[in-house]
């Protein structure tokens, strides 16, 4: 994983609740390993039938084209577990959505793929609309460092984001060779496994007569 | 150990959760091992090429299962290339298995089926193991006591890599089901009671354990299609404690342990529940006596309305949040405020799915549609939840009531659920659904979809339009 970098970055706005997986990358773009997800990002809100831009999407509207920073609503990333929504938002551009709250599933894909769910309260979300209405233009300076988006003028929104989650963003850890690291631990969790629930195992042996249906 | 609140007593999640794991690490993570793994082709394929660039092995190929189901073609005569579609993602999941030595069922295989359907099914998924599987409705397989944790697809590769997670530790939730239930009620219109009385992330970090004396009377396959909709209450994962229906479901099947290992296992299960000074950080009551069956009328789960109710109208909503959502679902859905959903007329009817693939479900539709005809103009389809649960249907002759009224008689998968296949709800067209998402699109481009139980759908099918099953079983 890349490490994070701080940014500055216009804010879109996409202010609604319950934004679900299936919205940001829908199945379409499953199909292949190697579907353009950048494209694919948002495909039924930001493209018609036809395949052309809706005209009034935010991420159709030109200062956003290229914004690196999403506000949403609440319960960002509900539903499927599809990994490709934090794929999808990345290759569009994204660094940063910051919203009220995160669906699980998302909040732990988006941290494995350097891309910040920033946690700021709903004051701060309608203060930060209310910012981008009055200049679309307006920037914001995402620093995970700092734990704060800040706004060209006006206070910053401060995110709460757990230390060890935070270092390993800015580091760019890759967890599985962290986790790799307690590999004795985990062949002794496994070990006493086995002696202590022996039948959890047997049925798994590689036995050709119980492999038949 | 982790501080608590209270006395000492555990939760049923934290005794399992506990005895994974394996250690505490920062920011209240734990690492955890994970007992069974499964994997699906459309969220694997990137996992392996992971493990491949670092050069890593699979730590315990044996106790990962690699299944196609999402994007396999739902034809009666289908192979890997019916659906040509899906030909890259499910060749790449059987090479992948091929090559590191993890077993393999696809298509042509008898034990293929949707994940979270076989789990259970076939004894892979135990009381008191943790299964992941990258997919958000493994917790499924609460339904027989596991903690089920659906993942991404870097976690998948962290699964294969080392056999374990990391996770941030859930908090412990409880949601009783109180009262009694009435006739024509079934736990799928339980779960989306409940969806709507506590909302879609009333759940969220959280593990809940569905309790009380409504889930205790339910058949296990019931058990299951409410874990299964854990994840629509935005909870990371649900469990029900086991129970001797659970051992006698579990007894048997082909990976459940056998002879002296058998009552060694069913005598660790029967610890398998919550101490009754287990603290939970949320502990809600449902009373369920007066709840009918239900059908969502929206685009998302908690937008559901008992069947002799009306969709609201936004106008008479208080909170400025929800009247917006709910005038945005009407508009997409083309209902207009406040009509009674009953008589809504329906373009297609799907039952199958994790949620409501099992035999049970089968049977409860054919119930309905015993002797009846689906309407002129309606496409109905019958997609089993696993390849097991079709040959047993087709044992029983459920194929037969189903083709005779009129429902075509599918091979199994996730088919019409994600709509990744072939099996798509055309623009514009309504569907009544079995599954567990009504999301805009979600069954294809300008898709409209009411959820409800496998007996609700096979009525709408019959009738054309949204209709009590209690009236139309009279």
């Amino acid at each position: 994983m890349q490490p994070f970098v701080a940014f500055r970055s216009v804010g879109a706005p996409l202010n609604r609740a319950n934004i679900n997986t299936d919205a940001i990358i829908p199945s379409a773009w499953l199909r292949s390993a190697e579907a353009d997800l950048a494209r694919g990002l948002f495909a039924a809100w930001r493209f018609d039938a036809d395949g052309n831009e809706i005209a009034d999407f935010v991420l159709n509207v030109p200062p956003f084209r290229t914004a690196r920073l999403l506000f949403a609503g609440a319960n960002f990333g509900c539903g499927s577990s599809r990994e490709a929504a934090a794929w999808a938002l990345k290759r569009f551009g994204f660094g940063c959505i910051a919203a009220p709250s995160f669906a699980d599933i998302f909040h732990e894909n988006a941290l494995r793929n350097g891309l910040l769910p920033a946690r700021i309260s709903e004051e701060d979300l309608a203060r930060a609309i209310a910012l981008i209405e009055a200049d679309p233009n307006t920037r914001f300076h995402v620093d995970l460092a700092g734990e704060a988006i800040t706004p060209e003028a006006g206070l910053p929104f401060r995110f709460a984001i757990e230390a060890h989650r935070k270092e390993a963003l800015l580091r760019g850890d890759d967890e599985i060779a962290a986790t790799l690291r307690h590999g004795e631990a985990i062949a002794a969790h496994a070990t006493a496994d086995m002696a202590e629930r022996p039948w959890l195992y047997a049925a798994l042996a590689p036995d050709a007569a119980r492999e038949k249906v | 150990m982790h501080a608590r609140a209270h006395g000492g007593g555990r939760s049923l999640f934290e005794k399992i959760w506990d005895k994974h794991r394996i250690r505490e690490l920062p920011g209240n993570r734990d690492l955890v091992f994970v007992d069974r793994h499964i994997v699906q082709e459309t969220t694997s394929a990137l996992a392996f090429d992971g493990l491949s660039r670092a050069g890593r092995p699979v730590a315990r190929p044996e106790l990962t299962f690699a299944v196609q189901d999402h994007i396999v073609s739902t034809a009666p005569d289908r192979d890997e290339d019916t659906n040509p579609g899906g030909r890259e993602l499910m060749r790449a999941i059987r090479s992948n298995a091929l090559a590191r030595g993890i077993r393999h069922w696809g298509v042509e295989h008898p034990r293929q089926g949707i994940v979270h359907v076989i789990g259970p099914e076939l004894g892979i998924a135990l009381p008191g193991t943790i299964l992941a599987c990258g997919d958000s409705h493994t917790a499924t397989v609460g339904g027989i006591g596991a903690l089920g944790i659906g993942v991404g697809t870097s976690e998948t590769e962290h699964v294969l890599a080392t056999q374990t997670l990391v996770l941030p530790r859930p908090k412990p939730m409880r949601v009783s089901f109180e009262g009694t239930i009435r006739p024509g009620v079934t736990a799928k219109d339980l779960i989306l009671f409940a969806i709507g009385r506590l909302g879609i992330d009333a759940g969220r970090s959280h593990a809940i354990e569905y309790a009380g004396p409504v889930i205790r009377a339910l058949p296990v396959e019931g058990r299951l299609t409410i874990c299964n909709m854990s994840i629509e209450l935005g909870a990371r994962l649900g469990v029900i404690a086991p129970d001797d229906a659970t051992f006698a479901y579990l007894a048997g099947r082909p990976y459940a342990p056998a002879g002296a290992d058998w009552e060694r296992a069913v005598a660790a299960w029967r610890d398998l529940s919550s101490d009754a000074d287990a603290a939970f950080a949320r502990d809600v009551a449902l009373d369920c006596s007066a709840a009918a069956p239900q059908v969502t009328w929206g685009t998302t789960q908690d937008q559901v309305v008992a069947i002799d109710g009306r969709v609201p109208d936004p106008d008479g909503m208080l909170d400025p949040e929800r009247r917006r959502l709910a005038a945005a679902a009407l508009a997409y859905m083309d209902i207009p405020p406040g009509r009674p959903i009953e008589g809504i007329g329906i373009d297609i009817a799907f039952i199958g799915s994790c949620t409501n693939g099992r035999l049970s479900d089968l049977r409860a539709a054919a119930e309905v549609a015993k002797g009846r005809r689906v309407a002129p103009g309606v496409r109905a389809l019958v997609v089993p939840g696993s390849t097991t649960v079709r040959r047993e249907a087709e044992a029983e002759g459920l194929d037969r009531v189903f083709t005779e009224a009129g429902f075509e008689w599918r091979s199994a998968g996730c088919s019409m659920c994600v709509s990744i296949n072939e099996d798509v709800v055309p623009p514009g067209a309504r569907c009544i659904a079995t599954s567990n998402r009504n999301f805009e699109n979600r069954q294809g481009p300008g898709s409209r979809t009411h959820l409800a139980s496998p007996a609700m759908v096979a009525a709408a099918a019959i009738t054309g339009a949204i209709a009590d099953v209690r009236k139309v079983l009279g």
